[in-house]
């Protein structure tokens, strides 16, 4: 195939075949680890910063504004200054709340948001680790924010915070449920749980082209209940600012808040990602069977930009969602999951089962 | 038979609506042209502001410098915060007869919240809003303003 020109694993190798070369195995183990981790660094904060100026813009537009438009061009540096805003601002102490939970929450949250994009595929042989079981690797590491979630709205000692937690712990146990049954749509379709051979397996057409009706309902059940879990409008129960001034982070200032905040929006990114590389083939290019000539043209696009153009159409599709609805109450909330997704996912994880079994799909 | 025909029916017409929902929004998305805020200072030569806009008390004036105010005192009685001093003068008419005018209409603009009671009230419509509203100054006194300008009179006093 035509994309394989772009493959990154002989980059990589090189990179490792050189460290180990120069240096003891340990010394060379160790020196990979924290050039991965400082990328991922880079990365996050890099990727964590733009996506809440691409928010604010994208909503601004929506609400027939201009947003940012004031640091740099057209408001570039806006979050950037924000940043630098935060990390000069006061630490509070606050008065009888657990010292150790509460300075533990914030890392808690953005470690389990960091673990997660070690398992996805950016692009062809850029993947920090390939899991064989890198889907539930991915569902099993985000669902332990939820834990920070609940130590910062419990140690804050604000009944605010508490409430906001309470929520959220509520809300991300219920969701869980319909963000697993709908990825286990495309695992029984691909027989894997492997991220970099599914999206192998994509080669000839993406799952939700390939995989028909109960993979297009999936994507939109996955997208829903991904929007939920990470605690993003409609379903910001957690942080509701009209109830809870801002739920569970509201006692952190400074750093500590920035970290919750950039959380946020890798836990956006980590979902939008997992829908693209899932639903929408990850790096791989557009590819219809039997035309050749446009599955060659396609592979001139290299596989990075494929799985950033996913990504961010996944991205602007759960801002579109946030600015479009009002939020939820919470007995909507849970109405909307135990009545509505649950079940639909349920009849169609069955649907797919007989499909799959009598090879009704695309192969 | 009946439930279960109202759940799909009412997940469908939920999909719908949502839909339509995100129709307007996209629209709004797509349509940059029509963007309501303005940069502020870029925008200072050409900003105009809307008949509406409450920026600060004025006497109108005519082109002779005449205003319609009596001095009745009307405005300074339903200022709920005082912002309006009215201190009236007595003038002889040519009948002989003593009547009085506006002497000097004091209006303290840092007090005022723009409730537009004085306006709505006024029996002889002689007070109004401009649409200036660029109020900062260096000194506290400067937020001290006489209305009517110096030398000038009651439109109904020219008649006579």
């Amino acid at each position: 195939m035509g994309y394989q020109k772009y493959d990154l694993a002989p980059l990589t190798h090189s990179i490792d075949q050189y460290l180990y070369s120069h240096l003891s195995s340990t010394w060379a183990f160790l020196a990979e680890m924290t050039l991965i981790g400082v990328v991922f660094l880079i990365f996050y904060a890099v990727i964590g910063l733009y996506l809440v100026l691409a928010e604010r813009k994208v909503c601004a537009f929506m609400q027939n504004r201009i947003g940012p438009n004031r640091v740099g061009w057209y408001g570039v540096l806006q979050t950037i200054a924000d940043l630098f805003k935060l990390l000069l601002k006061e630490l509070i102490t606050i008065r009888k709340a657990d010292k150790l939970l509460f300075n533990i929450a914030p890392f808690i949250v953005i470690i389990a948001s960091f673990l997660g994009i070690a398992a996805i595929p950016f692009a062809m042989g850029l993947h920090a680790i390939d899991f064989n079981i890198g889907i539930f690797y991915i569902m099993a590491v985000s669902s332990v924010g939820v834990v920070g979630i609940l130590i910062a709205g419990w140690s804050s000692n604000n009944k605010y915070s508490l409430i906001g937690a309470m929520r959220s712990g509520a809300q991300i146990v219920s969701y869980e449920l319909s963000v697993g049954l709908s990825l286990l749509v495309i695992v029984i379709y691909s027989g894997t749980l492997q991220l970099s051979t599914l999206v192998e397996s994509q080669a000839d057409g993406w799952w939700i082209i390939k995989g028909h009706i109960p993979a297009i309902l999936a994507f939109f059940v996955f997208v829903t209940a991904g929007t939920a879990e990470t605690n993003r409008g409609p379903f910001d129960l957690a942080e509701a600012e009209s109830e809870l001034t801002a739920g569970f982070h509201t006692e952190y200032s400074g750093i500590k808040f920035a970290f919750f905040f950039l959380a946020e929006y890798m836990n956006m990114f980590l979902v939008a990602s997992v829908a693209a590389t899932v639903f929408l083939g990850g790096w791989m290019p557009l590819h219809i069977p039997g035309l050749e000539g446009f599955n060659n043209a396609m592979d001139f696009i290299p596989p990075i930009v494929w799985y950033f153009g996913k990504t961010a159409f996944v991205i602007f599709l759960m801002m579109w969602i946030k600015w479009t609805f009002p939020r939820l109450r919470i007995d909507q909330l849970l109405n909307l999951e135990w009545k509505y997704l649950l079940p639909i996912n349920l009849v169609n994880i069955v649907v797919v089962a007989l499909i799959v079994l009598m090879g009704w799909y695309i192969k | 038979m009946k439930s279960i025909f109202d759940y799909i029916a009412g997940i469908f017409k939920g999909v719908w609506s949502l839909l339509k929902g995100m129709t307007i929004t996209g629209k709004y998305f797509i349509r940059l042209d029509k963007i309501v805020t303005q940069k502020y200072p870029e925008n200072r030569k050409k900003l105009k502001m809307y008949d509406r806009f409450k920026g600060e008390l004025i006497m109108p004036h005519d082109v002779n410098n005449f205003h319609k105010c009596n001095g009745c005192g009307i405005c300074e009685m339903n200022c709920p915060n005082g912002s309006i001093e009215v201190i009236s003068d007595k003038i002889i008419t040519s009948e002989g007869k003593s009547k009085r005018i506006i002497g000097t209409h004091i209006y303290h603009l840092s007090m005022c919240t723009f409730c537009g009671l004085c306006v709505k009230s006024c029996p002889s419509n002689a007070l109004a809003f401009s649409q200036e509203f660029e109020h900062a100054v260096f000194d506290r006194n400067k937020l001290t303003k006489v209305l009517n300008n110096p030398g000038s009179s009651l439109v109904k006093d020219l008649a006579e």
